[in-house]
C-alpha cells in the first residue's frame, strides 16, 4: 500500500527556534515533490519562521492550524 | 564558438544582522547565484527568550536570517552545530573575547564548516559580511587572514565590504568579481554600511552581528561561568545552555543552584523541565514555579529555597505561604514557611 499524503509527521514540539525549522527543512530533504508533511510545534516563533523557509524553498503551506497552543503545518513539497 | 560563461556561485554566511545581507547584495549585483547558510550554535538570542517569555509577546517573533534570505530573494540553509560547537566554546584556542565569545575559533569554525559546504554543493567561494576592525577579536586585520587560513578558506574567503582593504581574492583575481565594484569599509564606524544600505533601499534590519550571541552578554556569560565552576565538567547539554536564558537565577551552595519563573511564560515553559527537576510551587497564592538545580544537603537548605519561592509569589506579604516540593519520580510534599524578606536575599546568591 502507497502512503497516504500526509502521512508524514514530524513532532517538534517543546522545541524552540529556529529546531523546528532545522527538523523541518531536514525531514522535508527525505521527501519527494507532491508530497507532504505535517509540523507540530508549540514554540509561537514557527507561525513565521516555517512558512518563511517554504517561500525561500518553493514549499506550499497547504494550511496553519493552532490549538491547545500547538501549531499544525502542513506542507506541501516541491524540490524544483 | 564562444563558450557560454558558467553562473558563479557563493555561500554566503548569514548572521541575520545588516553587514551579511549588505555583502550579498554587493555580491549579487556582480551576477553571482548566492546561497545563504547560517549556524545554530544554541546560543543566538532570538527565538529562545522570545518565545519563552509572554513580556515579549509584541515583538515580532522572526527568525532574522530567514528573513535576511527572504528579502535578498535567496536560499537558506539553517545547520545544527549544537554538538560541534561545545568544543569550540569549551577549548577556544584564541581564548575569549570580553564575555566567554570565543569569537576567532568560532569565525574560523564557521567558516570551515561553510568551506565543507561549498565542497559538498559544488559552490565557488564564500562571502561573509565581516569588516577589517569592526569588532575588537575576530575582525581585526591581524586576525582576518588567521580565520581565513585556519578555516581553509584562503582565498576563497571573499568579504565584499572590505575587499580593498585585503589581498585580492581567487575570484578577484579569477574576474569572476570586480574588485573595484567591491568596498573598502573598515573601523568601527557603522556610516558606510547605513549608506549602503540606504543605496540598496534595505530600511529594515536587525541590529550588528554580536547582539544576536549570548556569549557576548555580561549577565548569560556570569551564570555560564557559574555553572562551569559548580559543576564537576564544564561539558553542557541544549537545555543546560537554554535554562541558563530564563528565570531568576539563586546559587544558594557549590551543590544548589534554585531557578524561579519571572513570568508565565517562563513558568510554562519550565513545567516542561518537571522531570528532570526537583521542583517548587506555591500552593496557598499564585506563584512562580521553581527548578531545583542540584540538591538539598540540609532542611536549611531547603527551607531557604523555600522562602525564597514564596517571596516571589503573590503571598510575600503573607505570614505564610504553603509550597509543594515535586520529586522527579511524581512524588509530593506538603510545606509552610514564612515568605523570605527582600532584606534577607543575600547578594552572592544572585547570579
Ligand atoms: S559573537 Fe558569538 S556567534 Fe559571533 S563570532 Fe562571536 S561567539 Fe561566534
Amino acid at each position: 500500500m502507497s502512503p497516504s499524503k500526509t502521512e508524514h509527521q514530524l513532532d517538534a514540539r517543546r522545541l524552540l527556534c529556529p529546531l523546528p525549522v532545522i527538523r523541518t527543512q531536514d525531514a522535508v530533504a527525505k521527501l519527494q515533490t507532491g508530497e507532504q508533511i505535517t509540523v507540530i510545534s508549540t514554540d509561537p516563533g514557527t507561525k513565521m519562521d516555517i512558512p518563511s523557509w517554504c517561500r525561500i524553498n518553493g514549499h506550499e503551506v497547504k494550511s496553519i492550524q493552532e490549538s491547545d497552543n500547538e501549531i499544525i503545518i502542513t506542507i506541501e513539497i516541491n524540490h524544483c | 564558438m564562444k563558450q557560454h560563461k558558467t553562473q558563479r556561485k557563493a555561500v554566503a554566511l548569514i548572521s541575520g544582522g545588516l553587514d551579511s545581507m549588505l555583502a550579498v547584495k554587493v555580491i549579487q549585483k556582480q551576477g553571482i547565484h548566492v546561497e545563504g547558510i547560517n549556524f545554530f550554535t544554541g546560543f543566538c538570542v532570538e527565538g529562545h527568550t522570545h518565545a519563552i517569555r509572554k513580556k515579549h509577546k509584541d515583538k515580532q517573533k522572526r527568525n532574522n536570517a530567514l528573513w535576511v534570505a527572504e528579502q535578498l530573494g535567496i536560499k537558506l540553509h539553517i545547520v545544527d552545530v549544537v554538538d560541534e560547537y561545545k568544543d569550540i566554546l569549551l577549548n577556544p584556542v584564541h581564548g575569549y573575547g570580553k564575555n566567554v565569545n570565543p569569537c576567532l575559533d568560532c569565525k574560523t569554525f564557521m567558516v570551515k564548516k561553510a568551506v565543507q559546504w561549498l565542497h559538498e554543493h559544488d559552490f565557488d567561494f564564500i562571502i561573509t559580511g565581516e569588516v577589517v576592525g569592526q569588532r575588537p577579536m575576530s575582525q581585526r586585520r591581524e586576525t582576518m587572514p588567521i580565520v581565513a587560513k585556519d578555516s581553509g578558506g584562503n582565498d576563497l574567503l571573499v568579504r565584499p565590504l572590505s575587499a580593498q582593504q585585503l589581498p585580492a581574492t581567487l575570484p578577484e583575481r579569477e574576474g569572476w568579481l570586480d574588485r573595484d565594484r567591491l568596498y573598502d569599509f573598515s573601523g568601527r564606524t557603522r556610516k558606510p554600511q547605513m549608506a549602503l544600505a540606504e543605496q540598496f533601499g534595505f530600511t529594515e534590519y536587525a541590529q550588528p552581528a554580536g547582539g544576536c550571541c549570548m556569549l557576548t552578554d555580561e549577565s548569560y556569560a556570569i551564570k555560564l561561568q557559574d555553572m562551569w565552576h559548580n559543576r564537576p565538567t564544564r561539558e553542557y547539554e541544549l537545555d543546560d545552555i537554554i535554562m541558563l536564558k530564563m528565570g531568576r537565577h539563586f546559587r544558594l551552595a557549590p551543590h544548589l543552584k534554585i531557578i524561579i519563573g519571572r513570568e508565565e511564560g517562563e513558568n510554562n515553559f519550565m513545567q516542561g523541565y518537571k522531570n528532570q527537576f526537583v521542583s517548587i510551587f506555591p500552593t496557598s497564592h499564585r506563584g512562580a514555579l521553581c527548578l531545583v538545580d542540584g540538591e538539598f544537603h540540609s532542611d536549611h537548605e531547603r527551607d531557604t529555597a523555600l522562602a525564597l519561592v514564596a517571596r516571589y509569589s503573590q503571598g510575600k506579604n503573607a505570614p505564610e505561604v504553603s509550597l509543594g516540593i515535586r520529586q522527579i519520580d511524581g512524588s509530593e510534599t506538603q510545606h509552610s514557611v514564612t515568605p523570605m524578606p527582600a532584606q534577607a536575599i543575600k547578594k552572592e546568591w544572585i547570579i
